[in-house]
């Protein structure tokens, strides 16, 4: 009977344990009930790919209130794989959140901290499985308000100028979308992104319609930080707590990204947007440049948290290139990396949590020989990273290969050069990390040799095996992403 | 066992040596046993390979589906076989030898130094068997990244430069030139499995696109050391010597040329490239390769340098006689992987003994070495003698393959380039050997190096004698390779 509820319990559960953590104000048990809300949205999340996987596309009327009139959960491949993805990051983070938290927040603020973070779980949650466009302007701005928050919980003071910047940025995505979402409505009188679809080649007029189109491009745009909106983005990854940057870098970008491929293939569909509109041609451009500037300017940053938050702009840059690729191995590209891209910078921002527990702070000056003082923590940063550039065997180079694969069967030789010649620019990154932890001798603000607590240790290394396993085995997150591909390509949701 | 549990084995083994020697690092002697151990158990499941690839079969292992249609798999054929033996042969003496060169030297991270061999040593192996391009590409890569730490081992500032400059070139060349052509193939072909014939002797592409997929893979594999690629061997030899030996004059240098020639054979075909001409440039490449380097050994004065440039142009004759196209100078292709790998082990060894006991690096400094460490300039005269390729030398075996096969291909300035070389090759080494012997000594008095380095160096001069005495087990393998 719970089984057919499980689109909307995966959001339900996780939304009515903030309250509940707030009324109880204890930190012990806001952990507790904060872990026991992620474990069942992950299970929830699995059980529910599960069942797309097997039966297709689910659908679920809230309130039993049937589509378009009532609000529609409609989960298909890509968002299964999203909610899979944002579910299981979600749990892991809390275990690791337990010491992490604990040494960054003070202790009376713990229940809203557990609090808000919840709220960000559903939000993200919601927006991969709702099939309402209003629902979905809703559920971002539950994850959005609850981001602010969160950010604004570091211990630096920056943070609250970061969560600021961020709320700025934000708010006006927000309100972009919904102005797209407004001219939609006006010309299809419909918030059911199904029946929008369905409707949308009769709408009297074009020009509302690309308005809207252009409104909700924008307004993803900031929210998944596409290069030049990125600019909220280092600051907050870099500043809020390690918990949140981990939880922010795996999920709440890639939740965005899905939300304009939802848009793009299953509103708008593909026609419009790869062969009338030059929408593959702006995305690459805007692509190229994040990933070349981004990268850039990652390598010359001064401590790790903001050296891989830039690097992040840059991966995001590889995402949005598979879109712009447009063909259906580009697209596989695309929502592949979304995961892999997850997991990876999921696993590197756990581990650089456990740097900055024993260090203070992540710079570059005191992590000189880490790899003697925490070896473990060293290695999986290394093997992360290596994944970040895309070596055989990790996760990354899955995506590499579909991107690469892409470009040369759409004949674009010059892109396939420039992505692969990019990733030369990951490894100058990267490396730096590894001359600093393995070639200097350690210096008087390296911390005394001892790894973090393996609360904050196994998480992280799970996420690292993760890196490595879905490098190996490519059946869950490449069978997906094809699928989700066809499905886009096909037009229908 | 069955063959392909041997196959698994020859890939767990030194996998699992390397977790064995990271227990043991507080104990060195339960260590370098197990190091031992690993190295001796990897050479007896290759070996119990040899009968059934002998026979004509193709061991396989299939483990997974990395990618939609392309497994990470295994397969031995002729070719690997060689490639496995070598490699696995060599780890056992050239263990003996590091032992006496890393205690010998006194050197730090000792155990760092094992895990990182042993690791090596896997990856070798999953390229010798891989059984298409991807699982090869994936084992290519592990075995640049496992070697970094043995490069940059003593961590100054020499062996960060060293290490930036490994690091580059090999991950450079291979994430820019090789990984596109490997999609491209995927892309072209459908296909990545290695195949007797060539897996593109089907796609009838045309020439330009042909030669230009065969210049993104031969530059691509940049441990091949094909010019202008060839600068991270040099910048290797920072690493400890026994590292220089197997690993950069073995392994990782033949896991180059041996996915040349593999590419060669078993992507493109010979008969489709000898049929078109795409591949005419690639000779000269070579050619220039072979007698630029040995130009620059020429006047090295570094011993390892010298011999690193040496080994540069003793690559090309391997990616030169693969390119020769004739089934002659295939089989001279895998016979100097073979006998390159023995004689300039012997070389890298000598270079480490003379370093371990009178800490001479220069050429120049060897005036008279040969009477105090005979042994060891005995030993470096009979690789010298074999790289020149002067009979009884296993070396003169490769070079007449070599060179029949330049005359069968009658492509008179291959057979030129070979001549000319083997002139450089004299020049370059009789000089050491003649100072070594015919000078007087000077500075401090000292002998031989410690009994485990000059066991190794004989071990591995012995074989380069009895190799071309008794050539018939590699010799059967290059002549399947070729398909006699």
């Amino acid at each position: 009977m719970i089984a057919e509820h499980l689109p909307a319990l995966q959001v339900a559960v996780p939304l009515a344990a903030a309250p509940l953590i707030v009324l109880l104000r204890h930190p012990t048990l806001a952990w507790w009930i904060a872990l026991g809300a992620c474990g069942f949205a992950l299970l929830a999340a699995l059980l529910t790919a599960a069942q797309v996987a097997g039966a297709g596309t689910v659908s679920y009327a809230l309130g039993s209130w049937p589509p378009p009139w009532g609000i529609e959960y409609r989960i298909d491949t890509l968002g299964a794989f999203v909610l899979v993805l944002v579910a299981g990051v979600a749990a892991l983070v809390v275990p690791f959140a337990w010491r992490s938290v604990a040494a960054e927040v003070p202790r009376e603020q713990h229940y809203l901290f557990y609090a808000v973070y919840c709220l960000c779980v559903a939000g993200l949650l919601g927006m991969a499985a709702t099939g309402d466009a209003f629902n979905l302007f809703v559920f971002m701005e539950i994850a959005s308000l609850a981001m602010y928050v969160l950010i604004a919980f570091g211990r630096d003071r920056r943070a609250l100028f970061a969560a600021y910047q961020y709320l700025i940025l934000g708010t006006i995505g927000a309100t972009f979308y919904v102005i797209g979402v407004g001219l939609l409505y006006l010309m299809t009188g419909t918030l059911n992104l199904a029946d929008m679809a369905s409707r949308l080649p009769l709408a009297q007029s074009e020009r509302p319609v690309l308005a809207a189109l252009a409104f909700i491009t924008v307004g993803m745009s900031l929210k998944l930080a596409l290069f030049p909106l990125h600019l909220w983005l280092p600051n907050a990854y870099t500043f809020a707590p390690s918990a949140v940057t981990a939880f922010l870098a795996a999920t709440a970008t890639k939740v965005a990204v899905y939300v304009l491929l939802r848009f793009y293939f299953s509103v708008f569909g593909a026609p419009l947007v790869s062969a009338e509109l030059p929408m593959p041609q702006i995305l690459l451009a805007l692509s190229i440049a994040a990933i070349v500037t981004a990268s850039l300017v990652a390598v010359w940053q001064p401590d790790l948290k903001r050296m891989f938050a830039y690097s992040s702009v840059a991966q995001i840059g590889y995402i949005t290139l598979g879109i712009g690729i447009a063909s259906r191995d580009g697209l596989t590209a695309a929502v592949v990396h979304l995961f892999n891209h997850g997991i990876t910078k999921g696993a590197l921002f756990l581990l650089i949590g456990g740097v900055v527990l024993r260090a203070g702070w992540a710079g570059f000056e005191r992590i000189q020989g880490l790899g003697r003082s925490m070896p473990l923590t060293s290695l999986g940063i290394v093997i992360a990273g290596l994944s970040l550039i895309g070596i055989p065997g990790t996760a990354g180079f899955v995506s590499k290969w579909f991107l690469v694969l892409g470009a040369i069967e759409n004949g674009q030789w010059w892109l396939a050069a420039l992505v692969v010649g990019t990733s030369l620019i990951a490894v100058a990154y990267v490396w730096r990390f590894v001359e600093a932890a393995y070639l200097a001798a350690p210096g008087p603000r390296t911390p005394a040799p001892g790894e973090p607590p393996a609360a904050m240790l196994v998480p992280a290394w799970l996420m690292v095996a993760a890196c490595i396993y879905f490098g190996l085995d490519t059946s869950f997150t490449v069978g997906a992403a094809r699928r989700a591909a066809a499905l886009m390509l096909g037009g229908a949701p | 066992m069955s063959a392909a549990q041997l196959v698994a084995a020859a890939l767990l083994v030194p996998a699992a040596g390397a977790g064995g020697i990271a227990l043991a690092g507080r104990w060195p002697n339960l260590r370098e046993t197990v190091t031992l151990a690993a190295a001796a158990l990897l050479f007896a499941c290759v070996l119990g390979l040899v009968p059934a690839v002998l026979a004509g079969s193709t061991p396989e292992l299939f483990v997974l589906e990395m990618l939609p249609g392309i497994a990470l798999g295994f397969r031995v054929e002729p070719l690997g076989m060689l490639f496995a033996l070598v490699a696995s042969g060599l780890w056992i003496v050239n263990s003996v030898y590091s032992i006496g060169y890393m205690r010998g030297n006194d050197e730090p991270h000792q155990t760092r130094y094992y895990i990182c061999f042993a690791l090596a040593l896997a990856a070798t192996m999953g390229i010798a068997f891989a059984a298409n391009l991807l699982t090869l590409f994936l084992f290519y890569e592990m075995l640049t990244l496992v070697t970094w730490p043995l490069v940059t081992h003593h961590g100054d500032d020499e062996a960060r430069a060293g290490g930036r400059t490994y690091l580059g070139v090999l991950l450079g060349t291979s994430i820019v030139l090789l990984l596109p052509a490997i999609i491209a193939t995927w892309a072209l072909a459908g296909t990545l499995e290695f195949v007797p014939g060539g897996l593109l002797a089907g796609a009838r592409l045309s020439n330009a696109a042909l030669g230009g997929l065969l210049a993104l893979y031969m530059f691509g594999i940049g441990k091949a050391a094909l010019m202008p690629f060839h600068r991270w061997l040099p910048a290797a030899m920072v690493a400890p010597t026994p590292v220089s030996a197997l690993l950069h004059a073995v392994a990782v240098v033949k896991a180059g040329v041996f996915a040349v020639v593999k590419v060669i054979v078993y992507v493109f075909g010979v008969d489709t490239l000898a049929g078109l001409r795409a591949a005419d440039w690639l000779p000269a490449v070579a050619g220039f390769t072979i007698i630029a380097a040995s130009v620059v050994a020429l006047r090295a004065d570094n011993l390892k340098r010298r011999l690193a440039y040496s080994t540069v142009s003793q690559l090309s004759y391997v990616v030169l006689a693969a390119a020769l196209l004739t089934p002659l100078s295939v089989v001279g292709a895998a016979l100097h992987i073979a006998a390159h790998a023995v004689g300039k082990i012997t070389l890298f060894f000598a270079a480490g003994a003379i370093y371990t006991a009178s800490h001479k690096t220069e050429v120049s400094q060897l005036d008279g070495i040969g009477r105090r460490m005979p042994w060891t300039m005995g030993a470096f005269l009979v690789g010298a003698l074999s790289l020149i390729g002067v009979p009884p030398c296993v070396g003169f075996v490769s070079k007449w393959y070599v060179l029949q096969g330049a005359f069968a291909a009658k492509l008179w300035p291959a057979a030129a380039v070979l001549l000319g070389s083997t002139l450089l090759n004299a020049a370059y080494f009789m000089p050491i050997v003649y100072v070594a012997f015919f000078r007087a000594p000077r500075g401090e008095p000292h002998g031989e190096a410690p009994v485990a380095i000059v066991l190794a160096l004989v071990a591995t001069a012995a074989a380069t004698v009895a190799l071309f005495f008794l050539p018939g087990l590699p010799l059967a393998l290059a002549r399947s390779v070729a398909g006699l």
